[in-house]
């Protein structure tokens, strides 16, 4: 069940994904922290964070909008408090950075290189560039190409890079190949998708914050499609595969599109003690299968593909 | 994982009764770990829908009782309104609940005997009755005011009659007490009863009323908020109000673990649903750096205003 990240090897491909884990502490009162393959951070910025006003949820049909608002205690206070906690408690960290500028990115991935013990960096994306006109990175590939490279060079060399991207782009392929030319280890497959929730009573917007990011199974179809167009264009690259993930059948399903390690996010809400449960299911599906690397069926979707033409 | 005696556990609980209380149903399970670690104030999350649900909330309910048949089992009431509450209301015996509990900070009680009022309107009553049995066996005196739309919404009159010192019952509808809301009540109460300290479980509107009336009383409330929650264990980040530290600074922090009890003093009930200019990290907020290099929030007041 081992897989690789960067120069870390984790003892199963399960991570858990970002802004649905908390800190850690929540979740290590259900499940041992140590155990989950990798847990990434909520998006650290350079300050506290207070975030948006509530309501901050909805739930949709297999899916939750969410406006969070990136609250947050900056990376001073996560240094301090967040990181050691994680780091004492075994947890390989990946922290994930967001920020509104490149320049901030930057300084980011260097105060994180600073500190011991960060296993890898993930760049939050899908954050607005107040250097341009509050445009969404993410959905722009020469800006994420940017900050990417930003990052990569304000990280010290053996902390591996990995893009989170968004799907509300029209073609995921030239974002991810900006990425991974601008020296991105590897990339996070996928981010929320925007969406809204109107109250019919009330005739308002549910959420505060008017859009959304939509998580859950009901986005998986569209995470898988993405994970395989861009294991298709760049199957050298790591890929966390993440969206809708609540079962071991499912992570398999990422692992076959070209995903090497999967993330659990909102399922985590719905079940705390998700992570442990679903890497336990994968391996019995492994097993059922007579699969005993997870690198042997990662991509194995597009072999059979193959063979079929 | 549980890394205390307090800690919350995830369980597998069988249902024992799903019974109609008028207007609301109460759903009995057998728990005994969420029982045993459960305190008066607590809450458990409910995964609702089965295995293959669409709806991937939690849903948050405040305990109403434990008790110690079967090991352990824990009890609350809710008001089918939604398709998550009439899927747990056509639920049946030995039926099995995903549950989650018990979360929360409880409410704290008084060291010495105190004249406590307990104020609940609607089900979100149901938290104080544990409570008063607690109180009771401290030998802090208990009264009960209970407010509701109607009649069939007050619940636990008959046990606050029989176990409290004095029972007060307002409805909007007058169809049970007095005619009004439950704040109307609120000052005679206080007086009659020479109320000491107030626990509250009730919509923010009214526990705001109640923290107005009781501070021109210099009477503490412990207030337990009802807010939506998606998850219950801290990671959504959803159920979050501004609240005023001990250290004056104020932040935006999560009903589910933060609370929900609250000192009542401390929350900033007009601003709930908005982010405070002066919360820690609003938008414009900047931390002032101390010599010693140690961070704090905005400043004092008059730097903040002046800023």
């Amino acid at each position: 069940m081992r897989a690789r990240l960067g120069h870390a090897e984790l003892p199963n491909p399960i991570v858990a994904a970002a802004g649905c884990a908390g800190a850690g502490r929540e979740l290590a009162q259900f499940v041992d922290v140590a155990k989950i393959g990798a847990l990434t951070t909520k998006s650290i910025m350079t300050e506290p964070r207070t975030g948006n006003p509530a309501p901050r949820l909805a739930e949709t049909p297999s899916g939750l909008l969410s406006s969070v608002g990136l609250q947050g205690p900056g990376i001073d206070g996560f240094l301090q408090r967040d990181l050691p906690w994680l780091l004492s408690r075994g947890a390989r960290v990946i922290v994930s950075v967001a920020a509104q500028t490149v320049r901030e990115y930057a300084a980011l991935a260097t105060r994180l290189s600073d500190a011991a013990g960060v296993t890898a960096i993930e760049v939050n994306l899908s954050c607005p560039n107040a250097e341009d006109a509050g445009r969404v990175f993410a959905l722009d590939a020469a800006a994420a190409g940017q900050v990417v490279a930003a990052v990569r060079s304000g990280a010290r060399y053996d902390i591996p890079v990995f893009a989170k991207l968004s799907p509300d782009v029209a073609d995921i392929v030239p974002v991810a190949s900006a990425c991974v030319s601008a020296g991105a280890d590897g990339l996070c497959l996928i981010n929320t998708m925007l969406g809204m929730s109107i109250d019919p009573i009330r005739m308002r917007p549910v959420l505060a914050g008017l859009f959304g990011g939509l998580s859950g199974p009901a986005i998986r179809p569209v995470a898988v499609r993405c994970v395989w167009q861009v294991h298709e264009a760049l199957p050298e690259i790591p890929i966390i595969g993440t969206g809708g993930v609540s079962s071991g059948r499912d992570a398999l399903e990422f692992l076959l599109a070209g995903a090497s390690m999967v993330g659990v996010g909102t399922e985590i809400l719905h079940d705390p003690s998700a992570c442990a449960r679903i890497q336990r299911e994968l391996e019995e599906e492994l097993a059922a299968m007579g699969v005993d690397r997870v690198a042997d069926i990662v991509g194995q979707a597009h072999a059979q593909r193959r063979l079929a033409r | 994982m549980a890394e205390s005696a307090s800690a919350p556990v995830q369980v597998r609980g069988t249902v024992l009764t799903v019974r109609r209380l008028d207007a609301y149903h109460a759903l009995t399970f057998v728990a005994p770990a969420i029982a045993t670690r459960f305190r008066p104030g607590q809450f458990v999350t409910i995964a609702v829908g089965g295995p293959s649900s669409s709806m991937l909330g939690r849903r948050a309910f405040a305990v109403h009782d434990v008790r110690p048949d079967h090991g352990g089992t824990v009890e609350f009431i809710f008001d089918a309104a939604g398709p998550g509450t009439r899927w747990l209301a056509s639920l049946r015996a030995r039926d099995v609940l995903d549950a989650v509990g018990p979360l929360g900070r409880p409410f704290p009680v008084p060291r010495e005997p105190s004249s406590c009022l307990l104020i609940g309107v609607g089900h979100g009553a149901s938290p104080l009755f544990s409570l008063a049995a607690k109180l009771r066996e401290r030998g802090s005196p208990v009264d009960f005011l209970l407010g509701a739309a109607s009649a069939d919404r007050v619940i636990g009159a008959l046990t606050a009659r029989r176990t409290a010192r004095s029972l007060t019952v307002t409805t909007t509808d007058g169809s049970l007490g007095t005619r009004g809301p439950a704040t109307a009540m609120l000052e005679q109460v206080i007086r009659e009863a020479r109320t000491e300290v107030i626990y509250a479980c009730a919509p923010i509107t009214v526990l705001r009323d109640v923290c107005l009336l009781a501070a021109r009383y210099e009477i503490p409330v412990q207030a337990c908020v009802d807010v939506p929650m998606a998850c219950g264990t801290g990671v959504c980040m959803g159920c979050v109000l501004p609240v005023t530290g001990n250290d004056g600074i104020t932040r935006i922090v999560r009903a589910c673990v933060d609370g929900p009890v609250f000192r009542g003093d401390l929350v900033r009930w007009d601003d709930i649903g908005t982010i405070p200019f002066d919360a820690l990290g609003a938008p414009g907020w900047k931390p002032v750096r101390v010599p010693g290099g140690t961070q704090v929030a905005g400043g004092t007041p008059e730097t903040r205003h002046a800023g």
